[in-house]
């Protein structure tokens, strides 16, 4: 930590880890208590596909096996908890941003060897991937991953493991983008 | 006893304000603790920044040990809680995919949006990209149907599978987080020492 370089400027303070896993902790604790759900995210980015069908195409996202399945119960595609909860999280990082200082003009940050433009198509590869991964898992880190293994579902705790070693074992063809 | 908007306690249309600030509870951890940061995620698969492992594992066993108080109080139902389902195959697959993708674009759903929300252009377009990639999904999902429903062992913990007590697990998901805390630091020290461009 010493031997590093400061950076120019103090907005990179984080919290200390450990207080954030437990504050993690105590949100995920209080969600199972009030509501008996997970705090999950890529559900709401479905409901969104789903909404979004439903306005193009509203005949055929009925019929089709994948829209069709959350479009049966009548009420707006996006009128979920999970909807709810995720404009949370946006509003919540938006917060924490300004009380940390961390709100700056739109920026691309990305590993010292690697252009913006790989970047930003590293990222919408990445997210496209894990997208389409969500579906399959049930869930992703959040809903899958952390809910899942904290209440002790075998499913979770697959999720999280297989997630992030496979992370681990594809890190160092990607090395150039972040070393 | 909760949980309590299953149980009536509260209405729904509370349980949904409410949404909103469990969900702000969690955005404004996920971006206090450097998780809108796509190297930070990135460190720990390259052993420069651990912050990913010392924030999950922490909440997880958090998690795990408040639910079994809680049970033990009396105050939650833990037979009404959402389990999440196993099914093998699928589940396998698309967490292989899911590691691929993070370590490609550098974010997880939760924290991309966090992100986002602090003005990260990088976190915008992989949430673009989550967005593509689930439309692809949901377009082949004829196709993919019958392996997605393969494999099915229901909505099981690991009490269920191996007939230990959650207490036990809890235990030992503390014992490997407080060994993996350990590790970690020291490889975090080693690797820094190296990285000269890196700003944390």
């Amino acid at each position: 930590m010493e031997t590093l370089p400061k950076p120019e400027k103090n907005k990179t303070k984080y919290i200390n880890p450990y207080l954030g896993g437990v504050l993690m902790g105590v949100v995920l604790l209080v969600t199972i208590f009030i509501s008996g759900r997970e705090l999950g995210i890529s559900g709401a980015v479905r409901d969104s596909v789903v909404a979004t069908a439903n306005v193009i195409s509203p005949v055929a996202a009925k019929e089709s096996t994948y829209y069709g399945k959350f479009l049966k119960n009548g009420h707006h595609p996006m009128d979920n908890w999970l909807d709810y909860e995720v404009l949370g999280v946006i509003l919540g990082g938006l917060l924490s941003g300004i009380l940390f200082k961390r709100i700056r003009k739109p920026f691309v940050e990305r590993g010292p060897n690697v252009s913006k433009g790989r970047r930003l198509t590293a990222a919408v590869i990445g997210g496209i991937l894990f997208g389409f991964g969500t579906r399959l898992g049930r869930g992703c880190t959040s809903g899958a991953a952390l809910s899942g293994a904290s209440t002790f579902a075998f499913g979770g705790v697959l999720v999280m493991v297989i997630l992030f070693a496979s992370a681990f074992a594809f890190a160092y063809f990607f090395r150039k983008l972040w070393i | 006893m909760g949980p309590i908007a299953i149980n009536g306690l509260i209405s729904a249309n509370l349980n949904l304000v409410i949404a909103v600030f469990l969900g702000m509870g969690f955005g404004f951890v996920l971006e206090a603790s450097g998780f809108s940061s796509a190297r930070n995620i990135a460190g720990a698969f390259y052993g420069y920044n651990f912050v990913v492992v010392r924030v999950f594992f922490t909440a997880v066993i958090v998690t795990m040990v408040g639910l079994l108080y809680l049970s033990y109080f009396g105050w939650l139902n833990l037979s009404q809680i959402f389990i999440l389902p196993t099914y093998l195959p699928s589940m396998i697959t698309g967490s292989v995919i899911m590691g691929l993708g993070m370590i490609i674009g550098g974010f997880c759903p939760g924290t991309s949006f966090a992100a986002v929300a602090i003005g990260k252009i990088d976190a915008l377009f992989f949430a673009i990209g989550l967005y593509i990639g689930i439309f692809i999904f949901a377009e082949v999902f004829p196709f993919l149907e019958k392996f997605y429903l393969s494999g099915y062992l229901g909505h099981i913990t690991l009490t269920d599978l191996t007939g230990i007590k959650a207490g036990w697990w809890a235990f030992g998901f503390t014992v490997i987080a407080l060994v993996a805390f350990w590790v970690t630091a020291s490889i975090e020290k080693k690797v820094r020492k190296k990285i000269k461009e890196y700003k944390f």
